[in-house]
């Protein structure tokens, strides 16, 4: 449908999605987490999530789920972003400038391929890059 | 942080971790009375006295991963170095009401900065909450409600492209608006 620019247009994509959703299944839902503590959005969180939601919307994206939470103890690595495809474990990347997100969001949330280089160790603080 | 807008984001994410459902943001650009006022205002769990004087000191956080909090300590440094204050107002089961002052043309008061993009931040990323938008300036006031919004939407996510596009040229063009100089 086309752009949206009143409450009606929003109830009509909602019947438009309900549809859709009867014909494909949920299983390949995507999960996009940026970690918005204070450390995090010193470090350009809401960079990160602007880049996520830019990117979403230029490339029309569906089915993904953006959230966002609080700090994990990891603020060495801020900003911090993870993806999890379905039930699969969530990679998560670390020091997520608006270039990394960017290719974060074509490559592994687009493309399913998770990019190695930026991803980091989900439990203690790894080395510094 | 460089902008009250990120000061915004980091001091709402309190509210969350407190279990609020619905939260409220204000903004109020006052030039005749040289003052910016900020508020935020929950229905979280609220805090009692004990916690309430401790706000503020950076060493004194609900948290019990670590020993320090920062959020609130920033902000109010922020606001006490522009000749303004910051207060906050809460009581157990009551929820919790935050605000900053600042005197606006104070030469180290921060920029209000991208303020269209921490709501759309909150908004989607938080989709859960209940938020309303209050920004005032010169007479002009801008509010957005994501309670029609959701209505609508039903369960349809607000991440999907088209709704996201819809919420962000809300947002900006309101923000824009309020913001515009009359000629």
């Amino acid at each position: 449908m086309g752009a949206i620019k009143s409450l009606e247009d929003l109830q009509r994509l909602r019947a438009e999605a309900l549809e859709k959703r009867q014909a494909k299944s949920t299983a390949g839902r995507v999960r996009v987490t940026v970690f918005m503590g204070t450390c995090g959005i010193a470090a350009g969180a809401r960079d990160a999530m602007r880049t996520i939601l830019e990117v979403i919307e230029a490339e029309k994206l569906e089915g993904i789920l953006v959230r966002q939470t609080g700090c994990i103890g990891q603020c060495a690595w801020e900003p911090l972003v993870e993806v999890a495809i379905a039930d699969g474990p969530p990679v998560r990347y670390g020091r997520v400038t608006p270039e990394r997100a960017q290719r974060i969001m074509h490559e592994h949330v687009a493309g399913g391929a998770p990019v190695a280089e930026y991803a980091i160790p989900t439990q203690g603080q790894g080395s510094d890059r | 942080m460089k902008e009250i807008a990120l000061h915004i984001l980091d001091v709402v994410e309190n509210s969350l971790a407190a279990g609020a459902t619905a939260i409220e943001i204000a903004v109020d650009d006052d030039a005749i009375g040289n003052r910016l006022r900020v508020s935020v205002q929950d229905d979280g769990r609220g805090m009692d006295a004990g916690k309430l004087a401790g706000m503020g000191d950076p060493f004194v956080t609900s948290r019990t991963t670590r020993v320090a909090g920062f959020g609130i300590s920033f902000l109010k440094a922020a606001a006490e170095a522009c000749n303004g204050r910051l207060e906050v107002h809460s009581a157990p089961g009551q929820g919790t009401v935050l605000t900053a002052e600042f005197q606006r043309d104070h030469i180290d008061r921060m920029p209000l900065g991208d303020l269209a993009g921490t709501l759309l931040s909150l908004v989607v990323a938080s989709a859960e909450i209940h938020w309303r938008f209050e920004y005032r300036a010169d007479g002009r006031t801008f509010t957005f409600d994501t309670d029609p919004v959701r209505k609508a939407l039903g369960d349809v996510p607000l991440s999907e492209p088209a709704v996201l596009t819809f919420i962000r040229e809300t947002l900006q063009e309101g923000i824009r608006d309020v913001q515009a100089v009359p000629a």
